[in-house]
């Protein structure tokens, strides 16, 4: 049997490692609420473990995600991480070549050019040595990147990386060390007895000629096993946990299980998952507007694992959804902070009970404008007009005095009292007997859509006129100016309304297009999730905005929600209008047709 | 006693000595925008709970100041967080932000 004593540091540490991640998910899982752990054990057996299976080899080994935003972040993650998985298969495929049994230590693959060293022929010798260099090359191409990184993170095209704790130096000093180390120990080897491929024969006959390689190749050995044991060692305590923590991710998102309100078992796996790939620094406006750059997502999430999530970190973002968007681990961020705001939230004791008994009529849409929609009127009147146009038969649900739809009380962490405004809402949607709640305000949408559970349709107003549109009943006339739309975050990335805009707008007017639109779109700086921005800071943010919309030269800035019609239209001369604004500018009602629309409508809207 | 169909009013001096000043600290520390409130009224006009009853965020200002906090609590559990007075604003005030710290502070003070 093949040994040496150097083999033990590595042995050892992967005991280690094997023992501590097996501790380490074995409480996650089990810590899991009792809804996941069902989610669990229902899709275990499914094609859901096999779509899992296929994710972690395109995102854990492959980092197709980070390719995507940076190539070459891309190929450092790719070459790392694919390469070294390469190394590890291929070496025990080459391992059971040469023994020709599947039993051989699990250090025998690793040190493989250690222990063989003979010109003993086996199956595919030639071609296992040449894709052995290769793959070390590979692996060392991409280490080089990373250590470029370290020192000089423009190479990569971020702005910023991540600051380093004691287990995390301990983990990257040892594995910037094994591959270089891998390389010298089996150049040494290869220059002692004459073999190796491309890579390590080249490099092994020079040093042949230059060092004593006899004396080298032992040290080295022990030295790339020591490198290999640290890392292990380190590894579950250090930011490369990462890598374990995402695949057990990947696995649990399949099954279905998401962070919701609480904080849990799930939501810790999530927060160690995060790569600290520093991707999300570089999309937040506060940090490229404001220079603010200690709240962003990774510096959050860091503060959670390090327990002191503090005021900052928590009610200065946005929560515009730019860094969730673009985060290669896909980790729910928006979530997760408005977790720790209900932690941190203080008091749930509104009654709210001024909210009189609400009054209702019935009938077959509702329309609720929202606070928002309130202090832009030019909105709701726009809305209005529609609705008599098309003839619909609806109801104006907050027309005076109503609650408000209790999302900023969500986004504040106040649950409880959000969950008393939805239940009046409740109550009224409900005796209005309406089959469609229209709203023009997309925060109001999105609560109205995920949280209220309504077993009626719920439509933006942007959805809602497409609609009408569609089935003939709203006439539009094309104008000739040039538009440029604004997605609103809840809308966008929040709710994933990109094309319906669109659509509307090219019936009317022309659409121009600014560098970032939909998913990438900016966020006009006055969202309700953030606390504490001052206004001057939202002013910056806004303008910032502003100024790359504004890029094509639009006669006008459409937008689809009151509180970006708002915060814009504060900050330009241009003209800024909501698109029902414009459409409802664009009606043409002949009244000849409208008697046929007459009948038409009843059908189509109560659908 | 016999009712004479008028009461006496109660004693509204304030005895600046023996009021709480830290509530009012507290949030001007922490927002610190609220020292320009100039009382025009703008938020109270908009204000979505001030439609339904009587809510008003001056009056909020003026408690905290004269360090009447007694009647806070129940006052400050009306808003709804809806961000229209924060729009209005002509000072800028991060209102939605008062009013967090406000509730954050009688629970710190209480
Ligand atoms: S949160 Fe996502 S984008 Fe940000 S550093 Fe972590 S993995 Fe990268
Ligand atoms: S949600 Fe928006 S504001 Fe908040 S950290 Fe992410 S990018 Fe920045
Ligand atoms: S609108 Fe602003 S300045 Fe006016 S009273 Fe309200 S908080 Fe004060
Ligand atoms: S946030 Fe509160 S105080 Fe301001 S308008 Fe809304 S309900 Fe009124």
């Amino acid at each position: 049997m093949a040994y040496h004593h150097f083999v033990l540091p590595f042995s050892i540490g992967m005991a280690a490692l094997f023992a501590i991640l097996m501790v380490k998910f074995t409480i996650w899982i089990v810590k899991l609420e009792s809804v996941d752990k069902r989610l669990i054990r229902k899709n275990l057996f499914s094609v859901k473990t096999l779509d899992a299976m296929g994710e972690v080899f395109m995102e854990s080994l492959l980092h197709r995600k980070i390719f995507r935003k940076n190539p070459m972040l891309g190929y450092m993650h790719m070459s790392l991480a694919f390469g070294w998985f390469l190394l590890i298969l291929f070496g025990n495929f080459q391992a059971q070549f040469y023994t020709r049994t599947m039993l051989h230590p699990p250090y025998f693959p690793i040190f493989f050019n250690f222990f063989v060293t003979t010109s003993e022929e086996y199956l595919f010798k030639a071609s296992f040595e040449f894709l052995m260099d290769l793959f070390l090359l590979i692996v060392l191409t991409g280490l080089f990147i990373a250590i470029s990184k370290r020192f000089y993170s423009r190479i990569v095209g971020l702005k910023k990386t991540t600051k380093l704790k004691f287990f995390d130096k301990l983990a990257l000093t040892s594995l910037w060390f094994i591959f270089p180390l891998r390389l010298l120990a089996e150049s040494f080897t290869s220059g002692l007895y004459n073999n190796g491929d491309f890579l390590t024969g080249s490099l092994g006959s020079f040093f042949a000629r230059h060092l004593m390689v006899e004396k080298l190749a032992l040290p080295a050995w022990w030295g790339y096993s020591l490198a290999l044991g640290f890392f292990f060692v380190a590894l579950p305590y250090s930011r490369y946990m990462h890598i374990p923590a995402e695949v057990l991710l990947i696995f649990l998102r399949k099954y279905g299980v998401r962070t919701r309100r609480e904080f849990t078992s799930y939501s810790d796996i999530e927060v160690r998952s995060c790569s600290r790939c520093g991707i999300c620094i570089d999309a937040c406006q506060i940090n490229n507007a404001l220079g603010i750059n200690n709240i962003q997502s990774v510096y959050f999430l860091r503060s959670i694992r390090e327990r002191s999530v503090g005021d900052e970190k928590l009610f200065t973002c946005m929560l515009c959804g730019r860094c969730e968007n673009i985060c290669p681990v896909g980790i729910q961020l928006s979530d997760l902070r408005m977790t720790q705001r209900n932690k941190n939230g203080v008091q749930n004791t509104s009654t709210y009970d001024f909210l009189v008994p609400p009054k209702y009529k019935v009938a077959d849409v509702l329309y609720f404008a929202g606070c928002m929609t309130h202090l832009t009127p030019a909105i709701k009147k726009s809305m209005l007009k529609i609705f008599d146009i098309a003839g619909v038969n609806y109801y104006f649900m907050d027309s005076d005095k109503e609650a408000c739809c209790g999302r900023p009380l969500i986004q504040s962490g106040h649950y409880e009292n959000a969950a008393k405004l939805m239940e009046y809402n409740k109550k009224l949607i409900r005796q209005s007997k309406a089959k469609v709640l229209v709203t023009s305000c997309p925060i109001c949408y999105k609560t109205f859509k995920e949280d209220y559970k309504l077993n009626i349709h719920v439509m933006h107003h942007t959805e809602y006129i497409l609609k009408l549109v569609e089935v003939g009943i709203l006439l539009l006339e094309k104008g000739d100016s040039k538009v440029v739309y604004h997605d609103p975050c809840e809308l966008g990335r929040g709710l994933g309304i990109y094309e319906e805009p669109r659509i509307l707008l090219n019936k009317v007017a022309r659409l121009l297009h600014p560098d970032e639109e939909r998913e990438n779109a900016f966020c006009c700086g006055g969202s309700l999730g953030s606390f504490n921005l001052s206004t001057q800071q939202r002013n910056i943010i806004r303008d910032d905005a502003l100024a790359k919309l504004m890029k094509p030269n639009p006669d006008k800035l459409i937008t689809a929600c009151p509180l970006c019609k708002k915060t814009f239209s504060k900050g330009t001369k241009v003209q800024v209008l909501d698109i029902a604004e414009l459409v409802a500018a664009s009606v043409i009602v002949p009244e000849a047709k409208k008697a046929l629309d007459m009948q038409k409508h009843e059908t189509v809207l109560v659908e | 006693m016999k009712d004479f169909g008028f009461t006496i009013t109660k004693d509204r001096q304030i005895d600046y000595d023996q009021h709480d000043h830290r509530l009012l600290q507290f949030v001007l520390e922490n927002e610190p925008s609220f020292q320009a409130c100039i009382s025009c009224g703008g938020c109270t006009a908009t204000c979505s709970a001030g439609n339904l009853i009587d809510f008003n965020i001056r009056k909020l200002n003026m408690l905290l100041r004269r360090g009447e906090t007694e009647g806070l609590e129940k006052e400050i559990n009306k808003c709804m967080l809806c961000g229209k007075c924060m729009l209005v604003c002509p000072r800028g005030i991060n209102t939605r932000n008062v009013i967090l710290k406000i509730k954050e502070a009688i629970q710190k003070f209480r």
